[in-house]
């Protein structure tokens, strides 16, 4: 037996990710400033820390339901509506999930399969693509571009649907672009779908952290609420990448789909985790402020440096990446992030790791201490001098 | 406005053009926006967090609680005034509660504070008793914890 042809062809052929080997190189230099990793440097919050420890020590180390404790998803239930104006009822719309990494994937299992066809704006999170093929179904790329400000727009949406259509990602706040869609952006893309037969995944994530305004959910459009799944999470917000814990809010037909994945795959998400994310909820709204506009300071700061720089960089609004434009340095988006790496010790993504049309562009996470941020922007600085200078010669 | 002021209270050395990119405003504007803070008071001065236990200087820090009958029209100011002048005394505050006062009071030595206490503090007119309290080890002051520099210890994976 070649133990190779076990592993399935559509797996095989998903190619490993191209920015592993920055990790190794990552792992061998010492003083590296990473600006690569899309999770914030902020340790979870003490209170909900305290609640997760207090829920061990008394004892709450068993299963929830399967759909996450009543409690939570109460909470949940509240937060977005006093937050994003949205109506959820705990009973039967709200699934707890491992992190919206498992609601992604069960969002697409549940709906999708071999020929339907799959919307995926580009840049964006490398898991919708994946989970795509995972599900047997076919991703269908749109480009976005730097001067619609990586937004989806109608005539892009437009020319992307077919009758396979099944399922129209929306990712905004946008991972990698730090793009946003506004009210009115929104709308104009509701007026598209309210034609067609087709399933929105918004990822919300993000929805925390944007910098001017507060986000607007497409859920929140009557027209195509019950044609929306919503998914959310603490990661982001609450500073608790580690914890895994997400969540998924759709009509009760389309939870139970969901569930029926949820419960054999996963059973239910981390108890203490659920227990911490409660007291999050109820008492944290002050340190995710606080976070936020710690991150708006050195977004600030690192629009600014990169435009000082001479590198373009538009206004990313949401989010805590900027996406620069780093073609006038005639490099390509590996090139320029390797030899960036070597040659200045810090480390950024390569704009194509989120899309073929990243290509060209860079991803540079300012969830870092702001002292990290200003020696980063130096480093690069000098890097972009070296090189222009060199290719002026 | 108030944005300089939690950036300058988390760190004072951000220059003005540094604190302007992080607020969206202009270097004028904030270069104008902190004198008047300074005019008016406002910013009270600005002083830098050192850890003295890890230097080999000698020092003491006592929190004292004390005890004042409160003088009529001027109720507990005046008394504060003439205590807190003394350049031994780093802070003091009105309190509720049990006692009045609270006093801090650096010196080198604990006898040099006993007898700051038993010489200047308790023989003051209208202080009707003191106790002194001696820190032994400081955690944390002004929102920063000590002795634990943060570190970013997150691994790198692919998101
Ligand atoms: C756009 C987006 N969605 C979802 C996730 C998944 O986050 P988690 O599984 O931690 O909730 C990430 C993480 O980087 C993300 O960037």
């Amino acid at each position: 037996m070649n133990i190779e042809d076990m592993v399935l062809p559509s797996i095989k052929n998903i190619p490993s990710s191209g920015i592993r080997k920055y990790f190794d190189i990552v792992n061998e230099m010492d003083g590296v400033i990473s600006l690569g990793v899309g999770e914030p440097d902020f340790v979870t919050p003490w209170n909900i820390r305290e609640a997760g420890i207090y829920s061990l020590e008394k004892g709450h180390t068993h299963y929830t339901s399967n759909s996450g404790l009543k409690e939570l998803r109460a909470e949940i239930s509240r937060y977005l509506n006093r937050r994003y104006g949205l109506d959820y009822d705990p009973e039967n719309q709200i699934i707890i999930t491992v992190g919206g990494s498992e609601a992604i994937d069960i969002a697409l299992r549940a709906l999708v399969g071999p020929k339907d066809e799959v919307i995926i704006p580009e840049p964006s999170f490398v898991a919708y693509k994946g989970c795509t093929l995972f599900a047997g179904a076919v991703p269908k790329v749109v480009n976005l571009r730097a001067e619609d400000d990586f937004k989806l727009t109608p005539q892009l949406l437009k020319q992307a649907i077919t009758p396979k259509t099944k399922v129209l990602i929306m990712p905004y706040p946008n991972n990698p672009t730090g793009a946003v869609m506004t009210h009115e952006d929104i709308a104009a893309i509701v007026d598209v779908l309210k034609d067609e037969d087709m399933i929105v995944v918004s990822d919300e994530i993000y929805s925390e952290l944007t910098y001017c305004g507060n986000h607007v959910s497409i859920a929140s459009f009557p027209e195509i609420k019950d044609r929306t799944i919503l998914i959310s999470g603490f990661s982001k917000s609450y500073a608790m990448t580690g914890w895994r814990l997400g969540y998924v809010c759709a009509h009760p037909v389309l939870i139970d789909a969901m569930k029926k994945i949820h419960q054999y795959a996963i059973m239910c998400s981390p108890t203490t985790s659920q227990y911490a994310a409660i007291e999050a909820l109820k008492n944290s709204s002050d340190d995710v402020l606080y976070m936020v506009s710690e991150y708006n300071r050195r977004r600030r700061v690192m629009l600014h440096g990169f435009r000082k720089i001479g590198l373009d960089c538009f206004e990313a609004q949401g989010a805590f990446y900027v996406f620069p434009c780093i073609k006038s340095t005639g490099m390509s988006s590996e090139e320029f992030c390797e030899k960036l790496l070597r040659e200045e010790k810090v480390l950024v993504i390569p704009g194509n790791a989120f899309g073929a049309c990243g290509e060209g562009y860079i991803r540079a996470c300012y969830a870092s201490s702001m002292e990290n941020i200003m020696k980063a922007i130096r480093r690069i600085g000098n890097f972009v001098s070296k090189h222009c200078s060199k290719q002026a010669d | 406005m108030d944005e300089i002021l939690e950036i300058l209270e988390g760190n004072s050395r951000y220059s003005e053009d540094e604190i302007a990119v992080m607020t969206g405003k202009s270097v004028e504007e904030v270069h104008k926006a902190i004198k008047e803070y300074e005019e008016q008071n406002v910013i009270v001065g600005y002083t830098t967090l050192i850890n003295w236990e890890k230097t080999s200087r000698e020092s003491v820090l006592a929190l004292i609680e004390v005890k004042v009958t409160p003088q009529r029209g001027e109720g507990f100011d005046k008394v504060a005034e003439r205590i807190y002048k003394f350049k031994e005394v780093k802070a003091c505050y009105l309190m509720s509660g049990g006692f009045d006062l609270t006093v801090i009071v650096e010196g080198k030595t604990m006898k040099d504070v006993a007898l700051f206490v038993a010489e200047k503090l308790a023989v003051q007119e209208h202080v009707l008793s003191t106790s002194t309290h001696f820190v032994l080890k400081k955690y944390k002051d002004k929102g920063v914890i000590f002795n634990k520099k943060p570190e970013d210890d997150r691994e790198v994976l692919f998101i």
